[in-house]
């Protein structure tokens, strides 16, 4: 059989029933086994939205995004979502043409050294050199992809490589002896963990990523409440803990509750889960949680005392490691009543600083109410996306998410104009749900594109426009520490995102009065197909609380 | 890392730094000099994910030695460089993470033998070429070419050693030195 008949093969042994990519030259022959392949193909109108609708059916499946996109400038378009994945820990598989092996190296018409470009933001890239190797490479590819830390993958086929004939054998071990992810921890260590938080009388859990990515929320709640222990997530971990509950101190870092980050700032001991202290999370890394010590459950070793150091690491994957670590902490049986003292401190700082803002005295809408009216629009029950900006913030801060994979943004590379491909992608994994894009009118020209692929495809994503007219995220820290010199934030022009929806054959509404703005969510998500609800929000609202960059925690605005 | 460690250029700050603060908070490390001895697998592209792990951490390589080793699947290399403690223990710890990499040891100078191979080019006439050859002996060096005008030398040791020759030799008038950079093997019956 042709080597990319093989591909075919191999990714449905892997389980992939969608593909989403756009053809070109180099990977012609891969097309041609797609025609009659026995898999779904999502054409999308942009490599880049190819490759964050495979990040979304990622994100919200758990299962491995493929995306595939022809040599040169396909592959080129891949890198901003190769960046995403890798950062956030996305299990996903690229698969790119290549020119003609005798063509390598020599310019080539849309040639690109794409293994090249993408090496420092890929878990593992493979550039095919005989034809034969292409399942091994496949197989190799889905399994680093979604073991130990998840990532992304690329493989780069060159075109003539891939019409050749091999002799195919399903391909049934993948042995790779540099890559032995470590996913069980260490007993020792998980007692001395659990003897660590049973002497604590100022305990924080703090989740991150990692916790949605092992599947373990079940696992988080059920460590969290072996005791009274306050949890708090990241912005990538939300949904690993039910919110809202008694225990739950809401998002920690630069957007967080003053509660959940005061708690840190006074903790005695940090369970860190499947979270890496990133920057907008400690503030001022030499005053973060001056007083605690540190328990880091990670699976990639490497996270673990890179931006702080861990009293005691555990290695190895949440899923795996909390079980156990509740069970040698429930075997200690402690005394629930050493945390009353600690309670009352964070009781005390919900009472004082809830999150909240000035609801307007007239009908326009707020940003944050357009979230609250969201959650109540879908029950609390959508899977939400979202772009990168003051939207993404206030979307983390008012959507009180209880499930785990049904936030799916970009957390570590920020990247606008993921959010429509993101629910694209999530929509195809997850056809019975209601998905709803929370778009930055900033952000969302990035990938609009992918508009004419939802309704072409069938695709009834629902696109919430939080529409205030600027990139409202440079804005609010022009207006704090740049004096209000608005440079380059006012959008002057946006499209008329109602007709813009109709030119792509969608519905598009609009909403200017927060009265009527239930309603209308309601209608979008009832109505079939895919809709852009363009919401008019005050302009210049800032997304309070807030630790000004640079700052401890303590330090917290607004 | 500095007071500014954390701080620097953060873009909620306005301060203009002066270069002197940048360089003091970018973290030039020095520290004790480090061997690391990587088994890799002998396939494409290894050393560009090697090396390009380096740069992004902003850290330079001294020397880097590749070779065969008794396996055909395998290769090693040899990177010598300067570093304080804790970035090398992330640099190693992100290389473990390479699919391409098996094992990966940091030296340390008493646990192990390295030695480096370097060919010294002088410029030596009837003269001269006496004197350095009596220095080339004292090195235990070899003659491996002679011309009117030139002689050229190879010197095996460790990279003192190799420093040592270079200054005695130089005032001769040094054309060229080529080096292969430290490799090196752990003391004892275990493998490296």
């Amino acid at each position: 059989m042709r080597a990319v008949d093989a591909i075919l093969e191999c990714l449905k042994a892997e389980g992939v029933d969608t593909v989403f990519g756009i053809p070109g030259g180099a990977n012609l022959p891969t097309y041609d086994a797609l025609y009659d392949g026995g898999i779904r193909h999502v054409l999308c109108r942009h490599e880049q939205g190819a490759g964050h609708a495979a990040e979304g059916y990622a994100r919200a499946s758990g299962r491995v995004g493929v995306a595939l996109a022809t040599s040169g400038p396909g592959a080129t378009n891949l890198v901003t979502t190769i960046a995403d994945a890798v950062m956030d820990s996305v299990p996903t598989v690229f698969i790119t043409g290549q020119v003609r092996t005798d063509l390598l190296g020599t310019d080539g018409f849309q040639e690109a050294d794409v293994s090249g470009i993408t090496m420092p933001i890929v878990k593992h890239s493979i550039m095919i050199q005989d034809p034969r190797e292409i399942p091994m490479a496949i197989h190799q590819a889905f399994h680093i992809a979604r073991t130990g830390r998840p990532g992304p993958v690329l493989i780069d086929v060159p075109q003539d490589l891939s019409r050749a004939e091999i002799n195919y054998e399903p391909v049934d071990e993948v042995n790779l002896p540099g890559y032995q992810p470590t996913v069980e921890g260490n007993a020792k260590q998980i007692r001395l963990a659990a003897k660590a938080m049973a002497n604590a009388r100022r305990p924080v859990i703090y989740a991150g990523g990692g916790v949605i990515n092992a599947d373990a929320a079940a696992e988080l709640t059920e460590l969290c409440r072996s005791d009274r222990f306050p949890v708090t997530c990241t912005l990538m971990g939300l949904g690993g803990y039910p919110a809202p509950d008694d225990q739950w101190l809401g998002m920690l870092g630069m957007h967080g509750t003053r509660t959940a980050n005061y708690a840190m700032d006074e903790a005695d001991l940090i369970v860190a889960v499947g979270a890496r202290f990133d920057d907008r999370i400690t503030g001022k890394l030499s005053e973060f949680a001056p007083r605690a010590k540190f328990i880091h459950i990670d699976v990639d070793p490497a996270e673990i005392s890179k931006n702080v150091p861990a009293h005691i690491p555990i290695v190895g994957d949440a899923k795996k490691v909390l079980p156990k670590l509740t069970r040698e902490y429930r075997a200690l049986e402690t005394d629930a009543s050493r945390l009353e003292g600690w309670w009352q401190r964070i009781h005390q700082w919900q009472d004082k600083h809830p999150l909240r803002y000035d609801d307007s005295e007239d009908s326009e809408i707020k940003p944050q109410y357009m979230i609250q009216a969201l959650y109540e629009a879908t029950n609390g029950d959508a899977i939400i996306t979202s772009d990168v900006g003051q939207h993404q913030m206030w979307a983390a801060q008012w959507y009180h998410f209880n499930k785990p994979r049904h936030w799916i943004n970009s957390g570590g590379l920020g990247t606008m104009g993921v959010g429509l491909p993101f629910a694209m992608g999530a929509q195809v994994a997850c056809p019975d749900k209601t998905v709803v894009a929370v778009a930055g009118d900033g952000s969302l020209q990035m990938n609009i594109q992918e508009m004419t692929t939802c309704v072409l495809d069938e695709i009834p994503v629902k696109v919430f426009v939080m529409n205030n007219g600027y990139l409202g995220m440079v804005r609010q820290w022009q207006e704090l520490f740049w004096d209000k010199r608005y440079s380059g934030v006012d959008m002057k022009m946006t499209p008329d995102w109602v007709k813009l929806a109709e030119a792509y054959g969608a519905k598009g509404m609009r909403a200017t009065d927060k009265g009527t703005l239930v309603d209308q969510m309601r209608e979008a998500i009832e109505t079939p197909g895919p809709v852009i609800l363009d919401v008019h929000v005050t302009k210049e609202e800032n997304c309070y609380p807030m630790i000004p960059a640079g700052q401890p925690a303590r330090e917290m605005v607004g | 890392m500095g007071r500014f460690a954390g701080v620097m250029g953060e873009p909620g700050t306005k301060e203009v730094f002066n270069l002197a603060d940048l360089e003091a908070a970018g973290g030039i490390h020095t520290g004790r000099r480090h061997i690391l001895t990587m088994l890799v697998e002998n396939k494409p592209g290894v050393l560009a994910r090697v090396a390009g792990l380096f740069s992004r951490r902003g850290f330079n390589i001294d020397t880097l030695a590749v070779g065969p080793t008794d396996d055909p699947m395998l290769s090693r290399m040899t990177l010598t460089l300067d570093g304080a403690l804790h970035p090398i223990d992330q640099v190693t710890k992100q290389l473990h993470k390479l699919v391409n990499v098996i094992k990966i040891r940091d030296l340390e100078p008493a646990e192990a033998v390295a030695r480096e191979l370097a060919l010294f080019k002088v410029a030596a006439d009837s003269e001269t070429r006496g004197q350095v050859m009596q220095f080339a002996e004292i090195f235990r060096g070899n003659v491996i070419d002679v011309s009117k005008r030139s002689i050229t030398i190879e010197v095996t040791g460790t990279d003192d050693k190799i420093e040592a020759f270079e200054q005695v030799i130089r005032p001769f008038g040094l054309i060229e030195m080529v080096r292969t950079g430290e490799i090196a093997i752990s003391r004892g019956r275990s493998a490296t």
